[in-house]
């Protein structure tokens, strides 16, 4: 894995690259990125690139950071200042929201969309943990069922700079763009949604209907995974997504979700 | 010594053993916890006791902005005001500290509400412009971080709607009106006084501070060493900014008892304050900082220090010991706001004599023993030269 920093719109970015083969983005989660196992083990199949968002670990958080529409911008400039083509766009939690609303505006770089417990959508009435009111120890339990001490203790300067950046995103409304979901049909590429069922910040019933409204996107869900899917259960997520990201992209097999054609899913 | 009496009008029958099932009396407290007869019968005593204090001669009364919450019953403290303009004698002030401007949708219906206060009580009212607390940010979802940008620029707007001949047109990032044109105009010239409520930001110090602002400073809920410390830099800076601040910029608001002696007044405050401390101050950290409230920077120091003012549980005599509360007989009170004045360089006291779960009656004689006894020993009361050691001690 290299580590580079690129400015994009001004903003100095931190970029982590390993691995050879079809290029896949990760967008990390609130939490903060990093190079993770699961990210290594992605690296063994795929040219894997995880910039640390605007905002986050060891980016700037540059004065235009204002909403989720600015991290979705960040992305698109960001395929295109390393003119990448065919991408995996793979998002976790926050990163899964910034995936969609980027997508939902330019997917011409994309190939595949994979989103890991995403926010973004709302819905109403079901029940789920408030992470802006969660202590740490209910913050811990939620993002994980398996492993207990999973995350190198993250220094205070990050967490909060980390909970900073996520409370500016995600605040109000809560953890979701109220217009997003009206053109999530936009999204005319293969999807594939993970979401863990143990999984108390966005539980699968989110994910459900991200699937619902993603034309021929497919929701599986992965037993005994938290929030933190990355974290929680990483070969059971890697696992999952390598089938469906296609590696090799010679392979001619497309996913198991059934091709659209483009004007079956025009919506007024 | 000028003195203001301030009420928070707390729902002071709350079950105090609510801690055994939440977390907090903010936010989440369910309102089943509230009981409307009670409440209708507190605050008609609560607003008798603004009305009496009135009478007995403080220079004004003051309200104050709390949302969902059992600490304090007054979300709308214009209402408050507007209960009260017209049943107190016509020198008493209101003041209103105050409005938590970023957590309003609305910062020109503030501007409104404050312009016709002034005109109905001829310029008697001061307003009081807050960043509300930690809490009322997850209770009215409005984004943290956005706080202080926020309270500038609807201070800005404010301002300018109360003092730029209308229509104008305000054009900021969060408010944009393209006609400002308050009717009412203010009553009183240029603008009804702004007071500026702070725990203490040195950010604060240096907005409330600045020669074109000069806004009265009021410390609330601090020990008296950072009292002196926060006085001292509000001084700092306006000889930094090259003018000498006057003792009138400077206020504190502590809550006080006073009783026949030192012994009857511990012995009378003690529930009642701990009450207050300890039951409806309660707030995780979660609750009381949101990210972006203050900046990273205070954040870690506070972290770090693993201490805030919702920590472990507190005595009376902490506080005593702190500053944080005055108590004892007259003399007592006496002697310990002139220490406190001379050592932080104030001259506002706002008083808090109602606190907790105090009843009406010990409400009542409190109000009376401080206006009776304690206010007129201190009224030619003035700092002397001694703050600036103070605050370096």
């Amino acid at each position: 894995m290299r580590q580079t920093e690129i400015s994009i719109a001004g903003c100095r970015t931190l970029l982590r690259r390993g691995g050879t083969g079809a290029p896949l983005l990760w967008l990390h989660a609130e939490h903060g990125g990093g190079w993770p196992p699961a990210l290594r083990r992605l690296a063994q199949h795929f040219d894997v690139i995880a910039p640390d968002l605007p905002g986050f670990g060891g980016s700037a958080t540059p004065e235009w950071l204002d909403t989720i529409h600015d991290l979705a911008f960040f992305t698109l400039e960001l395929l295109e200042a390393l003119n990448l083509h065919a991408v995996r766009l793979v998002g976790a939690s926050l990163g899964g929201w910034v995936a969609t609303e980027a997508a939902v505006r330019d997917r011409s770089r994309l190939s595949h969309l994979a989103l890991l417990n995403p926010m973004g959508l709302h819905v109403k009435g079901l029940a789920a943990q408030d992470p802006f009111l969660a202590t740490p120890e209910e913050t811990m339990a939620a993002n994980f069922h398996n492993a207990a001490q999973p995350m190198d203790a993250v220094e205070l300067d990050l967490q909060l700079k980390h909970r900073h950046a996520f409370a500016r995103m995600a605040w109000a409304p809560r953890l979701h763009d109220p217009h997003l979901e009206k053109w999530l049909h936009r999204l005319r590429l293969p999807t594939l949604i993970l979401s863990g069922a143990e999984d108390r910040v966005v539980p699968p019933a989110n994910g459900a209907r991200y699937a619902a409204a993603i034309p021929g996107a497919r929701q599986v869900v992965l037993p005994g995974c938290a929030h933190l899917a990355e974290m929680d259960a990483p070969e059971a997520v890697c696992a999952a997504l390598e089938p469906f990201l296609e590696p090799d992209p010679r392979r001619p097999d497309r996913r198991s979700g059934e091709p659209v054609s483009p004007t079956e899913e025009t919506r007024p | 010594m000028r003195f203001f009496f301030f009420h928070l009008m707390p729902y002071a029958a709350l079950d105090p053993d609510y801690d055994q099932t939440h977390k907090s009396a903010w936010v989440t407290l369910p309102n089943s916890y509230y009981d409307p007869a009670i409440g209708a019968d507190l605050y008609n005593r609560y607003l008798d006791e603004l009305e009496y204090a009135a009478e007995l001669g403080f220079e004004g009364i003051g309200v104050n902005e709390h949302h969902q919450n059992a600490y304090g019953l007054m979300p709308c403290p214009n209402v408050f005001a507007g209960m009260l303009a017209r049943r107190i004698p016509a020198t008493t002030k209101i003041a209103i500290l105050g409005r938590a401007l970023p957590v309003l949708s609305n910062p020109l219906s503030v501007a409104e509400e404050f312009a016709v206060l002034d005109n109905v009580t001829r310029g008697r009212i001061i307003t009081g412009f807050v960043r509300g607390i930690g809490a009322e940010y997850h209770s009215l979802a409005v984004n943290p971080t956005e706080s202080h940008a926020r309270f500038h620029e609807a201070h800005d707007l404010i301002t300018q709607a109360w003092t730029r001949d209308g229509p104008f047109a305000f054009e900021g990032k969060y408010y944009h009106f393209p006609y400002v044109n308050l009717w009412p105009r203010v009553y009183q010239q240029p603008h009804p006084p702004i007071w500026i409520p702070s725990q203490g930001s040195s950010e604060t110090i240096a907005f409330a501070a600045h020669p074109s602002r000069r806004y009265v400073y009021l410390q609330t809920a601090t020990p008296a060493v950072m009292l002196f410390r926060y006085m001292q830099a509000y001084r700092d800076e306006a000889l930094r900014m090259g003018y000498q601040a006057s003792p009138d910029q400077l206020g504190w608001s502590v809550k006080i008892h006073v009783a026949e002696t030192d012994e009857i007044a511990r012995r009378e405050a003690k529930p009642h304050v701990e009450a207050f401390a300890n039951k409806f101050l309660r707030m995780p950290p979660e609750m009381l900082l949101p990210p972006g409230y203050t900046s990273i920077e205070s954040m870690k120091r506070i972290q770090e220090a693993k201490k805030t003012i919702t920590g472990s549980a507190r005595t009376m005599e902490q506080m005593i010991e702190q500053g944080t509360f005055i108590c004892g007989s007259p003399q007592t009170v006496i002697d310990q706001l002139a220490d406190y004045q001379r050592k932080g360089g104030f001259n506002i006291v706002m008083a808090g004599l109602h606190y907790g779960t105090l009843p009406a009656e010990l409400t009542r004689k409190n109000i009376e023993m401080f206006a009776r006894e304690v206010m007129p020993a201190l009224a030619n009361a003035s700092p002397g030269t001694a703050a600036a050691a103070a605050a370096a001690e």
